[in-house]
């Protein structure tokens, strides 16, 4: 009897010897992935309930929900956060008003993104680099670019540090560390590899955070990017601006996944989905964002989900691809309505204050704004300029051939709106 | 030629800790061997593989750059450099113009292996330089042999706008010269005339120059003509002194290339040359140049612009 269970026991014992000696010995070698072997056939599909969740940290009142995970930050920044969002909002009427009345080519509002943007750059450092696409306009105005800045930029005068090269919103400015935008989309992304590569070889202790949208995800420059930081071990935030359009084209027409996050085990990258709309969440993603980049030299994927209020642009009227009802629930869902009522509660803004700051605001950005309308253009010759870090003989010879020009047919140019 | 390049990466490596090259297979010492040996001297961090991906690759290189290193960005054949046109086109070429000179991506170097190499077919022979040297803001070079290739390479490493430098690849293992150990730089937007002639410019660049050499040999021992041979060397900007004194002393010009003949380099260089020396020209410009297909495989030796169908472009222009 003995022996028959002593027999048994070792049977098993060696059974589970074998089984444990299957799974690691036998494991798959192939150099492509680590992984082990499976006698089921089936398709690997994502689910609708493995979807990333949205972390928040207010609810729609604008209160805090769990206040272990609200950021302890100072009055003056706070109150300098909602600044700075009001203060974009109100730039925003003024100057797309301005391309309504022919005085600025174009523009591009904000409305709906003002906490991704300033929540998100409130939790860098100041010399972080930032490539942006071209709806972050509120990073330079909470790192401080003076109003100035932006309407020097618009209207393309000689006091644009731009020098009159692009068209309105397409900011840069080395002060402030943000890389000046070009048009073609996504370009900016494997960039901010390169860049935060480079930081990391340099030891500066410098992180890149580089924004885009829902639909310049889709474009090859997000592929190479995402896999040239991972393979690479880059620390850039890619930080993605999830608004639910591209110009008319809805994300069920630009993706089927499950947003962008979802892309980020494929490159082997963490990723973090955050309401954009709410500014502390924002930040606390992006703090936590950096903290990771920055200790691992590793990039992160984080995905802010919020709405584009306004249009696309001046050249577009959006009434005609989305129900106005849409809009104005959105509209009155309003990130910078939230972290008012949030600022209220903490006693840190008042309806007087709102009243007199909204005031005293839109007379600066009128001041600015008419100051920067009476300046003149740069010297008609800077078209010339920046091509080369030198002009080059065939330059030197196109800009006599100009100036020949101008002085038998000047009349017949703006030069009087030039310097 | 593979050595020299090897030798000015080297050099360029050893003198700036920023610098970096990178690209595919460029750890083992890339499939061309430019970039043996350099991994083990100077680190996975400044010489390493990137993912298969030219977009990724050109980006990647513009930040590094815009961020303060020397990037030395490789793509593996000049006919695979066209998903990364957008980000050298759109992006490289115009950096500092759009931004009024606040960011630059001239530590950028873009090198490229080019051109016919006898059985590269459709996709490894092609000759890109017209579709760059269309765009302001960039820098277009082609060296005809070692010594060139080491000292415009370097030119191009230290030069402060983004830079194309293409190998024509047959001169890789073919091309010998005593190459000077030490460093040294030849510099850019210059033309260097090879050999002296006063009755007709033969202008040609990369792997062409060549060519143009033998058939001024041919042409003076077999027409009795008298040619100058020029290597352009430098694309963009090109040298448009040099080109133009040597036509106006001989009246007769011929340029030829790999690259297919409509808007192929050499119609700028026409168009410039009949503005320029109208005067002087005896009989008009004429080009040399690959037809207008596609790179072909077996007809290579129909294809491309051989000393016979230059030398009957002499014989030719002489009798005008």
């Amino acid at each position: 009897m003995a022996a028959f269970y002593s027999k048994a026991l070792n049977l098993k014992a060696f059974r589970a010897v074998q089984s444990h000696l299957r799974l690691f010995c036998d494991a798959p070698k192939f150099p492509g992935a680590k992984t082990t072997w499976t006698q089921t056939l089936k398709i690997s599909e994502a689910k609708q309930e493995d979807n990333l969740p949205v972390y928040r940290v207010l609810d729609k009142q604008g209160v805090v929900i769990d206040s272990s995970h609200e950021p302890k930050l100072s009055s003056e920044v706070l109150r300098k956060m909602y600044k700075s969002m009001t203060l974009l909002n109100q730039m925003d009427n003024i100057l797309y008003e301005s391309q309504r009345q022919g005085r600025i080519s174009f523009y591009m509002t904000n409305y709906g993104e003002e906490a991704v943007q300033i929540g998100s750059i409130a939790a860098l450092n100041n010399d972080d680099l930032v490539f942006a696409q071209y709806r972050e306009a509120g990073v330079l105005v909470y790192r401080g670019a003076p109003i100035d800045f932006f309407m020097n930029q618009c209207y393309g005068n000689n006091l644009d540090v731009g020098r009159g090269k692009q068209m309105p919103v397409h900011y840069g400015n080395k002060d402030l560390h943000f890389v000046t935008l070009s048009s073609p989309l996504t370009t900016q992304l494997p960039q901010a590899s390169g860049a935060a590569y480079a930081f990391k070889r340099a030891k500066n202790g410098k992180v890149v955070i580089t924004y885009f949208g829902d639909g310049a995800a889709s474009e090859g420059d997000f592929h190479a990017a995402l896999n040239f930081a991972a393979t690479l071990e880059c620390p850039v935030i890619f930080f993605c601006r999830n608004n639910g359009y591209a110009i008319s084209t809805p994300t069920h027409e630009q993706y089927r996944g499950d947003g962008i996050a979802s892309r980020a085990p494929g490159y082997g990258m963490g990723a973090i989905r955050c309401d954009g709309n709410d500014l502390l969440a924002v930040y606390n993603t992006v703090k936590l964002a950096r903290k990771y980049c920055s200790e691992n030299n590793k990039p992160i994927l984080v995905e802010a989900m919020t709405y584009r209020v306004g249009h696309h642009s001046t050249s577009d009227d959006s009434t005609a691809y989305r129900p106005k009802e849409e809009i104005s629930m959105w509209s009155t869902e309003s990130p910078v309505g939230k972290f008012r009522r949030y600022l209220e509660t903490k006693g840190l803004w008042s309806e007087e204050e709102e009243k007199s700051w909204a005031k005293d605001v839109r007379k600066q950005i009128l001041d600015a704004f008419n100051k920067a309308e009476k300046v003149p253009k740069p010297a008609w010759k800077e078209m010339f300029e920046g091509v080369y870090k030198d002009l080059t003989p065939a330059l030197k010879e196109q800009v006599k051939e100009m100036e020949s020009h101008l002085k038998s047919y000047g009349a017949h140019y703006p030069l009087d709106n030039f310097k | 030629m593979f050595m020299a390049i090897n030798s000015a990466i080297h050099s360029a490596l050893e003198k700036d800790d920023s610098a970096i090259i990178f690209g595919e297979d460029v750890a083992f010492g890339g499939v061309f061997r430019c970039t043996l040996g350099l991994k083990d001297k100077f680190g996975a961090d400044r010489v390493f593989n990137t993912p298969l991906c030219e977009q990724g690759i050109a980006g990647f290189g513009i930040g590094a750059a815009a961020a303060g290193a020397t990037a030395i960005a490789e793509m593996q054949f000049a006919d695979y450099m066209f998903p990364a046109f957008d980000q050298i086109v759109n992006e490289a070429a115009k950096y500092r113009y759009r931004s009024g000179g606040l960011f630059e991506c001239g530590k950028l170097t873009i090198r490229s292996p080019c051109s016919a190499v006898g059985h590269g077919a459709v996709y490894h022979s092609q000759s890109p330089e017209a579709y760059f040297a269309h765009t302001p803001g960039l820098k277009v070079v082609v060296p005809r042999g070692p010594i060139a290739a080491k000292g415009l390479l370097l030119s191009c490493i230290r030069d402060p706008d983004p830079c194309i430098f293409l190998e024509p690849k047959v001169l890789y293992r073919t091309a010998e010269e005593m190459v000077p150990k030490t460093e040294y730089t030849i510099p850019l937007g210059k033309a260097q005339v090879l050999a002296p002639g006063n009755q007709v410019t033969l202008i040609g660049w990369g792997t062409q120059v060549h060519v143009l050499l033998e058939v001024a040999k041919m042409a003076k021992e077999q027409l009795k003509v008298s040619c100058e041979v020029i290597d352009l060397q430098t694309i963009l900007p090109w040298d448009k002194d040099t080109v133009c004194q040597s036509v106006k002393k001989t009246g007769r010009v011929i340029v030829a290339h790999e690259a297919p003949l409509t808007c192929g380099f050499g119609a700028e260089l026409a168009a410039t040359i009949q503005q320029e020396c109208f005067l002087n020209l005896e009989a008009p410009v004429t080009r040399v140049t690959g037809f207008d297909t596609p790179f072909p495989h077996i007809f290579e030796p129909f294809y491309l612009p051989t000393k016979w169908r230059c030398l009957e472009a002499v014989k030719k222009i002489v009798n005008f």
